[in-house]
């Protein structure tokens, strides 16, 4: 219970935030933007660090490995995109499928249900090792948050584009969109493609960061990833406004997941139990804006903001 | 301008729910005719619209738009002829988009959607022109929310949102039919002063019978799936109310028995 050994555990806590909340960004472009709850995430970060991992192994430079994984977890959103619109099954039941295809793939990818790669042998682009005594332009923290602003970058072009805004009006009223001549199936399509490239490219990052990619280095990331939107939001979601901001703000809600995590698992609780607060602590975020609809109304001031933002934002297409 | 040529649809096909809602109808449009659809609940009006708008697939018939057989088009292609205002306020807009950025979507429509800006600047001074003429206030808050917006400012801007680019058939279904009575005639004002000054050719869904003669050259009355009266020119517009409804029951055989149809008189 040493708080040295807490302030030690932080900037590892950090970076691992900043790599999930690149994750998490690709679960905002379906949650909230496209209004799909899609599952294929826990499957597509696990292809993502696979794909990359075994190029690397392979003698492949790691913007070309993560690359790879970017294009890999771009088809596996393609191929939950076809699931949805192409053969008309519903959304979370695609990425149910797709997900669970992938545990075969992902094994295949990998040959076994886990592989290392030593950090020594191999340039890393990120590593747990490159979090302190290295100079600064090789710090993992630095780097993982400049690919982020970066990412943020692109996302907020994407999104002013007549595309991207075709996107997110297939996502706020696809009745609307269709009328204005949006192909709306191809918009999911897209933006279920755009936010598993996204994922698969944490996940590529997350097996660099931790020297290996295991089988199930995905299960319940969608958990963390709507953890980490709703957290931003209601931390953020008063101030933060702009568009870009609002991405920003997932990944700092990632963050703090983290850090909050580590505290916790400082406080030496039983790691075991980890997975069953997060859900619980997700579900209850999620019940507030229904909540505060329902009971009250009136008093919604109490609450965070950011949490009832995001719930209008998403039932405003109701 | 439009043709739509033996039409039928059936929902629910073989199972108790079995609803023919369209039975072999046809219907010929000229250049700038603006056509008024009466009738009962049920009786087959939104039906039409969205069997026009290819809301789903008819089982049989051709609907022609400006001499393309567009029967066989998805919905989104054929929104390129097509400027749609729904009966639902909430449906036209995109609530969390910007007043702004629905206009710059209903401005590309039938464009293919591209990487370029979502919205350049010469469009706005265009919005705020087109938003003044609606008398709403709306051309000094083109960043604003739509979802903050009232239902008849939302509907006033649907409506520019079909027209803005101006379509070859506009569909209008009972879209003053949400509003309260001063915001819907403030709407249908706004409807027939765009459709006049663009000469577009219109077909719109009314429950207000007396609307329904005063507006348009054109009006059509449905039953069950069928057009049963279809009058145009000085004899629709000396036609009186209880004409409409006398004309009904000697056609459909049964008494207009259509509570907000007769309270709307």
């Amino acid at each position: 219970m040493e708080i040295i050994s807490l302030i030690n555990a932080l900037p590892g806590a950090a970076a691992q935030g900043l790599i999930w909340g690149i994750m998490a960004i690709g679960v905002y472009i379906t949650y909230r933007i496209l209004d799909i709850a899609d599952l294929t995430v826990d499957g597509s970060m696990c292809t993502g660090g696979a794909v990359c991992i075994m190029m690397m192994l392979s003698g492949y430079r790691v913007w070309v490995s993560m690359a790879a994984a970017l294009a890999a977890g771009m088809i596996a959103g393609l191929v939950t995109g076809l699931f949805h619109t192409f053969m008309g099954i519903p959304a979370i039941l695609s990425g149910i499928l797709t997900q669970l295809g992938l545990w075969s793939v992902n094994l295949k990818i990998m040959g076994k249900a886990n592989q290392a790669i030593n950090v020594d042998k191999f340039p890393l682009l990120v590593s747990l090792r490159f979090i302190k005594n290295v100079p600064f332009f090789k710090n993992t923290i630095l780097i993982v948050a400049a690919i982020t602003v970066v990412l943020i970058g692109i996302l907020y072009w994407f999104f002013g584009t007549e595309l991207g805004c075709s996107l997110r009006a297939t996502g706020c009223n696809d009745k609307m969109a269709r009328a204005q001549g949006i192909n709306t199936d191809l918009g999911r399509v897209l933006g279920l493609m755009l936010s598993n490239g996204l994922v698969a490219f944490a996940g590529a990052l997350l097996t660099q960061y931790q020297g290996f990619a295991d089988i199930n280095m995905g299960r319940g990331a969608i958990v963390i990833g709507l953890a980490a939107v709703i957290i931003g939001e209601a931390v953020f979601g008063k101030i933060f406004k702009n568009f870009g901001f609002k991405l920003l703000a997932v990944s700092f809600g990632s963050i703090i997941y983290y850090l909050v995590l580590q505290v916790v698992i400082w406080r030496g609780i039983d790691t075991d139990l980890l997975k069953l607060l997060s859900a619980l602590v997700v579900a209850v975020f999620l019940a507030i804006p229904v909540w505060q609809e329902r009971y009250f109304k009136g008093a919604a001031k109490k609450w965070p903001a950011g949490a009832k933002n995001g719930g209008q934002g998403n039932g405003g297409k109701s | 301008m439009l043709e739509v040529k033996n039409i039928s649809k059936t929902f629910n096909a073989g199972t108790v729910n079995e609803k023919q809602a369209l039975k072999g109808l046809s219907l010929t449009l000229n250049d700038g005719d603006f056509v008024t659809v009466i009738g009962g609940n049920g009786a087959g009006k939104s039906t039409l619209l969205n069997a026009i708008a290819g809301t789903w697939k008819v089982d049989e018939g051709n609907i022609v738009i400006d001499g393309v057989d567009v029967t066989k088009y998805p919905e989104h292609k054929r929104a390129a002829f097509l400027g749609r205002v729904f009966q639902d306020p909430m449906n036209g807009t995109a609530a969390t988009m910007g007043i702004e950025e629905n206009l710059a979507l209903a401005l590309r429509r039938g464009d293919k959607r591209t990487l370029k800006k979502g919205i350049v600047s010469g469009e706005r001074r265009l919005y705020r022109d087109m938003l003044a003429k609606l008398g709403l206030g709306l051309e000094n808050r083109l960043t604003s929310k739509v979802g903050l917006l009232s239902g008849g400012q939302r509907q006033a801007l649907t409506l520019l949102m079909a027209t803005l680019k101006k379509p070859k058939l506009l569909l209008l279904d009972e879209h003053t039919a949400a509003l309260d009575p001063k915001t819907a005639a403030k709407v249908l004002e706004t409807t027939e002063n765009i459709v006049n000054q663009d000469h577009l050719t219109t077909l719109m869904i009314t429950h207000n019978m007396k609307d329904a003669i005063h507006i348009g050259n054109r009006l059509i009355m449905m039953n069950n799936g069928q057009i049963i009266y279809d009058v145009a020119g000085e004899e629709k517009k000396n036609l009186k109310v209880e004409d409409l409804l006398r004309k009904f029951a000697q056609a459909s055989g049964e008494e207009f028995a259509n509570d907000r149809m007769l309270l709307a008189n």
